[in-house]
């Protein structure tokens, strides 16, 4: 018995994981194509033009030390996006209904939109990342690192659309979030400096931005030097998957913003 | 077995709204059941608590024995819902949403695309199982709901007003369907507007009005409580007024057509005499209405002043 409910469970999330990345692909010129672009341009300005005026940052290249936060940066917005998008879309559209009728219990249907969030947004970064490798001699100095902080972060952000989706009653409410909070803390978050260049004030205040250390730890693991203890950027990330997870499903089985 | 049994359900809208006021109602296992009532009645409110789509106030309800706040996944896997609005993705092909719809239940893909194809085919959509939702008909969508619903093969199938909109070769084609699901063991639930639907279709009733069932019983039984009916005869010539014949209600609709209202005992043959003899000739006749219909729109009338006068 429990042995068939668990392979039906797997057919149901392996079903929304199929159904996003299908998603994924058949809109291929808003998922993948857009950030590709912004980040080999991101590449070119900031790296090729501007990076040569600006020298070394910790002992590396500028090109070297922006392109893990470019990466990651892509990671974080794809991550978010597939799952705002497709979640509030599914509501929008009354589809979710096909799955709230379905015995697929609420931690499942969750997990099944955030691994379809981490799909695209580790495929993207993914592409980002061959795009550095064409600017840039990019080292790597830890491979853990580079894989846990990448999919770690994607969850956490993933988990952030799905929160967002949940609450959004109209489409402003589903760009508000990316584009006024999101946006400023991964800009501000150490992706294009590092935090010491920056004066006393800015880094204590910097310190309170969590993308921070998710940019450090997979910097760190390319570059092997981080801005931050490393130990608190894990700790931080699967902090905030647990407790994302735990609010996530706890709305679910109260049904906001899905059931009336 | 029941196939769905309510208990004193109840539900309030966050704006105020009592849309069920203690609903106890019983669905025996194989049984064609029409529930019926008006817009915002409260069916599509019951629809969607027992699909889980709504949250309930207070009450039980239990599909097939299942107490949906103890075993609610055991309980969904015996619905399927065919619901009032398209609910499926419009950028999907049909195949796709019949697909996935079965993997959600957790029926692998090798035999949810064997399943697929029998429901598609059955319901006169494999031709265009590739195409994308929403280049199909009206029609076409009611049926695409009903083939999905049908993917786990539900022990209970909930259709609210699945023919709506649906022009009458393709809603008697459905019917047809519908009557064979239910003889190999699918007890069925339909909501409809159309009561012709539910009087040809369903073997027990009941009326919902106001958020309280106000008739529950079978449909024979139900229409045994009809104690008229209003028949429609065309004329072959004009009147001024409508003739009096002894023993029946008569008015005139316009000058060729006359409605009389015969009771229960009185017989059609007495009407055409007494027109014979007035030297009225009669070219054709029909019910006003159905018979269902005439009922519920009773039923619902006195409810609506019970309400009024508080009684």
């Amino acid at each position: 018995m429990g042995g068939s409910r668990a392979r039906a469970e797997w057919v149901g999330f392996s079903t929304i994981i199929i159904r996003e990345f299908n998603r994924i692909v058949r809109i291929w010129g808003q998922t993948i194509v857009p950030p590709t672009v912004t980040a080999t341009l991101y590449f070119v300005i900031f790296g090729s033009l501007i990076g040569k005026r600006i020298g070394q940052v910790g002992g590396y290249d500028y090109m070297q030390f922006i392109a893990p936060g470019l990466i990651m940066m892509t990671v974080i917005t794809n991550s978010y996006a597939n799952v705002v998008s497709s979640f509030f879309g599914a509501k929008f559209g009354k589809h979710l209904e096909e799955l709230l009728v379905s015995p697929m219990p609420n931690w499942l249907i969750l997990s099944g939109y955030i691994a379809g969030g981490m799909l695209r947004g580790l495929l993207v970064g993914s592409v980002v990342t061959v795009v550095a490798f064409l600017f840039t001699r990019l080292p790597v100095a830890h491979v853990f690192a580079i894989l846990s902080a990448a999919l770690l972060t994607s969850m956490v952000f993933a988990l952030g659309g799905f929160i967002n989706a949940l609450f959004a009653t109209n489409f402003d409410q589903i760009s508000w979030f990316p584009t006024f909070v999101l946006a400023p803390l991964t800009y501000l978050g150490g992706v294009f400096y590092s935090t010491t260049m920056l004066p006393g004030w800015a880094q204590t205040v910097s310190k309170a931005n969590p993308i921070l250390y998710m940019v450090s730890a997979f910097r760190y693991g390319f570059l092997g030097t981080s801005d931050v203890d490393l130990r608190l950027a894990y700790g931080i990330m699967v902090g905030a998957v647990v407790a994302m997870f735990t609010l996530a499903v706890t709305l679910l089985n109260r049904g906001t913003g899905i059931r009336e | 077995m029941q196939a769905l049994a309510l208990r004193q359900l109840t539900k309030t809208y966050k704006n105020g709204i009592k849309a069920l006021k203690g609903i106890d109602l019983e669905v025996a296992e194989g049984d064609f059941f029409a529930l019926l009532g008006p817009n915002g009645a409260g069916k599509t409110t019951i629809i969607g608590i027992v699909t889980s789509l709504v949250n309930k106030t207070s009450g039980i309800v239990e599909v097939f024995g299942h107490d949906m706040d103890k075993e609610l996944e055991v309980a969904k896997s015996c619905i399927g819902v065919v619901p009032q609005e398209m609910n499926f993705n419009m950028f999907e092909s049909l195949f796709t949403i019949v697909v996935n719809q079965a993997g959600f239940y957790g029926i692998p893909r090798s035999l949810a695309k064997q399943r697929a194809e029998k429901y598609l085919k059955q319901l006169s959509l494999w031709d265009r199982r590739n195409s994308i939702a929403r280049s199909l008909s009206g029609g076409m969508k009611r049926r695409l709901m009903i083939a999905r619903a049908l993917m786990h093969e539900p022990r209970l199938l909930i259709l609210d007003e699945p023919t709506a909109g649906v022009d009458i070769e393709i809603r008697r084609s459905m019917w047809e369907f519908l009557r064979n699901i239910n003889e190999q063991g699918t007890t069925i639930i339909l909501t409809t507007h159309y009561l012709e639907e539910a009087e040809n279709l369903c073997r027990n009733v009941a009326i919902i009005e106001g958020g309280r069932i106000i008739e529950r019983d079978s449909m024979v039984k139900v229409l045994r409580k009809l104690q008229t009916e209003i028949f429609v005869l065309n004329l072959n010539e004009s009147l001024a007024e409508p003739p009096e014949i002894p023993g029946f209600r008569t008015t005139l609709a316009d000058d060729r057509t006359l409605e009389v209202e015969v009771s229960k005992g009185q017989t059609l043959n007495d009407i055409f005499a007494q027109l014979t003899a007035k030297g009225i000739r009669v070219n054709s006749m029909r019910n006003k209405v159905n018979r269902l219909e005439e009922l519920f729109i009773r039923l619902v009338d006195v409810s609506a002043r019970a309400a009024v006068t508080g009684t």
